[in-house]
């Protein structure tokens, strides 16, 4: 049975539960055979409204499949997902219509999210028009106060998309996302195209947004550095699990989670000497998932017939924190003394 | 008209944790590589222009240096021209590029086939790319061994590459195809067919930003120790300056195609000399640190069609810039120990 962490739960704006995604893929000559891959599984998670809260880790662990399944951009295989308790999961038609506006998504690329025939005007507007039947000066008007929000001119708008710089274009992106004025929003990897002078101004800009407008983020990114210093609280996934959900400050100062300690020990800062290379494995590409824990084949703290057997849940350590990792099961840890 | 080969790469066993950084390289050692002055031109259909503008740098046997820089620094174009594969529409126009006592610039073709992969090598970003899909990489690891020394144990010679860059149960990977493996496992596949020659100098061009920050840790510490242990020169090629400066010895920053600043690693991070180096450190992300305190730079980097030869070419978006700076090209100035920024702030 998985527990839930959340700051405040009389707060709760996000709720997942059980969310899952399997996808089929194809192997072998003429695809004969099909297998499943576990892309995320049996996610568990509570946000409150105004959090910022950042999803972790590595290439293929499923951190924007979640993202997409929470804006029923992908369709769970299972689970179910809340937004300020209607369940979203549920919705059809034209509610389902109602709730894109109240949560949006900026992706990682933005030479390949914006349509490079449209203007800006079209392209921030847009959604203004398909929701709010928006149109002439009144539309205008309203692209000027977000491109301006975002710190873009407004004289702009006539723009096309090419001729703008990485940074701007991803403003351009954030002020399309925010047009419906959303309660959540969904940002994935929004700076890791961007040059580190640039992003930081994006980043900057967002800390700033989420301040002004009360935004709730859930902010995907590989970046640790820059999810510490954005984020309440940090999910960190692997293999398709959330195995430890922490706030930010705890999770940096005492990662539980092996997987959590070696990720965070990689982290490069800007001294010299200060290299730390964790003494974990490689991760497989095989779609087979490992036995038991996820990690266990990497995992240098592997209980041979636990970890290798049984799949850990996520269990609360404290009202704050929760690890899915045998280390923490006291249960376990009796049976094994 | 090549210098003796180095001593062999084969593994010894009482040396340094791959962790920890060389002692400073003494400075009687001379490099092995050493680029002066060195201009790329560039014709393409969006205009003529330099995208390399008096590129110094060097590296010294044992030594890893970093480059360090934002997309259409030159960083990458840098790389290309040392090992002489710049693209139809690049040339060198002017400079050297001395490499144990051959100028690389104006070195034959043939000549440069020949030290390609043999005394010069280097590695990319996406090592899958650079694999063939339909071998497996022991074959292919084999043929490039074969190439080198010939036919006689060149099996044992890649398991010994293999055992050498860290890759786990080597004899048995021999036979998987470059899909099974995962990215790390991939680059080390290409480290090992770049040291099958025995190189002096190895160029490594973004050779983690394909990885995740576990599997890039895992890399760069064996960058580092083939630099330490087997006194490779190595030329590390990044943006990600955090990654660099864990490992490197030096470091030459890059802006618009010249070469601002170049420093031992820490009188860089803690006196850097010029405002683009400071801008730059600046705007990395920080463990502990908050967004307020994130500090980017303004602008955009010049368009290198556009940008005139006689200026800074960060004068447009510099938070010092002075009268001259858009007058003349700022020369480089001496800070300390091999360290200087091309910044009249400093004259």
């Amino acid at each position: 049975m998985t527990e839930m962490t959340a700051l405040d739960t009389h707060n709760v704006l996000l709720r997942t539960e059980g969310l899952t995604k399997h996808f089929a893929q194809s192997e072998g000559l003429f695809a004969r055979r099909q297998q499943v891959v576990r892309a995320v599984d049996d996610v568990n998670l509570e946000i409150s409204a105004g959090e910022t809260f950042g999803l972790v880790g590595e290439s293929g662990s499923g951190k924007t499949t979640l993202g997409k399944m929470i804006l029923r951009l992908i369709e769970p295989t299972q689970g179910r997902v809340w937004l300020e308790g209607r369940e979203v999961t549920a919705l059809a038609g034209k509610d389902l219509q109602a709730f894109r506006a109240q949560a949006q998504m900026v992706f990682q690329d933005p030479y390949s999210s914006l349509n490079p025939r449209m203007k800006v005007r079209d392209i921030v507007g847009e959604p203004l028009v398909v929701h709010r039947g928006m149109k002439g000066a009144q539309l205008d008007a309203e692209v000027a106060r977000l491109l301006e929000l975002v710190h873009l001119n407004s004289a702009q708008m006539e723009r096309m998309p090419h001729e703008f710089s990485g940074g701007q274009r991803q403003r351009i992106g954030i002020a399309r996302a925010l047009a419906l004025q959303p309660r959540l929003l969904v940002l994935d990897e929004p700076t890791s195209a961007l040059d580190v002078s640039v992003q930081a101004q994006v980043v900057q800009l967002l800390d700033e947004l989420r301040r002004e407008l009360g935004l709730t983020f859930i902010f995907i990114s590989h970046d640790l550095a820059l999810v510490s210093l954005l984020c309440d609280r940090i999910g960190v996934m692997y293999l398709g699990r959330l195995v430890e959900v922490a706030p930010a400050a705890q999770l940096f100062d005492a990662p539980s989670h092996p997987y959590s300690r070696a990720l965070l020990a990689s982290v490069p800062r800007l001294e010299p000497g200060t290299l730390n290379a964790p003494a974990i494995g490689d991760m497989g590409t095989s779609v087979a998932l490992p036995t038991g824990c996820r990690f266990h084949p990497r995992c240098q703290h592997c209980i041979t017939g636990v970890c290798d057997r049984l799949d850990p849940a996520l269990l609360a350590l404290d009202p704050e924190r929760a690890v899915a990792c045998h280390l923490y099961d006291r249960a376990i840890q009796e049976q094994i003394a | 008209m090549i210098a003796e080969k180095r001593n062999d790469l084969t593994l010894s066993s009482s040396v340094a944790s791959p962790n920890s950084v060389s002692a400073p390289v003494p400075d009687g050692i001379p490099p092995l590589l050493s680029v002066r002055d060195l201009w790329v031109d560039v014709a393409s259909r969006r205009g003529h222009g330099a995208i390399l503008r008096g590129v110094d740098l060097e590296v010294r046997p044992g030594e890893l240096v970093g480059v360090v820089g934002e997309t259409g620094s030159g960083k990458s174009t840098t790389a290309l021209a040392i090992m002489r594969l710049l693209a139809d529409s690049m040339r060198i126009s002017r400079g050297s590029i001395d490499f144990g006592g051959v100028n690389l610039a104006t070195a034959r073709e043939a000549a440069m086939q020949r030290l390609r992969g043999d005394r010069l090598a280097m590695i990319f970003q996406d090592p899958r790319s650079h694999l063939n899909p339909v071998f497996p990489v022991g074959e292919q690891l084999i043929d490039v061994v074969r190439a080198h020394h010939g036919g006689r144990g060149s099996k044992e010679e890649a398991i010994r590459l293999l055992e050498q860059v860290n890759l786990p149960n080597a004899r048995t990977r021999l036979d998987t195809y470059p899909h099974q493996l995962s990215g790390g496992m991939a680059q080390r596949v290409m480290i090992a067919m770049a040291l099958a020659g025995k190189p002096d100098l190895l160029i490594a061009d973004e050779p983690t930003s394909a990885l995740d920050v576990t599997v890039q840790a895992q890399i760069l510490a064996l960058l580092r120790r083939l630099a330490t242990e087997h006194r490779l020169a190595v030329l590390l090629i990044s943006h990600n300056v955090a990654a660099v400066a864990q490992v490197c010895d030096r470091v030459v920053v890059m802006y618009a195609g010249s070469v601002v600043e170049s420093a031992p690693i820490s009188p860089l991070l803690d006196e850097p000399g010029h405002p683009y180096t400071q801008g730059l450190l600046a705007a990395v992300p920080r463990v502990g640190a908050h967004a307020r305190d994130m500090r980017g730079i303004p602008g955009r980097v010049a368009n290198i069609f556009e940008l005139p030869s006689g200026c800074c070419p960060f004068a447009s978006r510099c938070p010092a810039v002075m009268p001259r700076c858009t007058a003349e090209a700022p020369p480089s100035f001496t800070l300390g120990p091999e360290h200087s920024a091309s910044c009249f702030l400093h004259d």
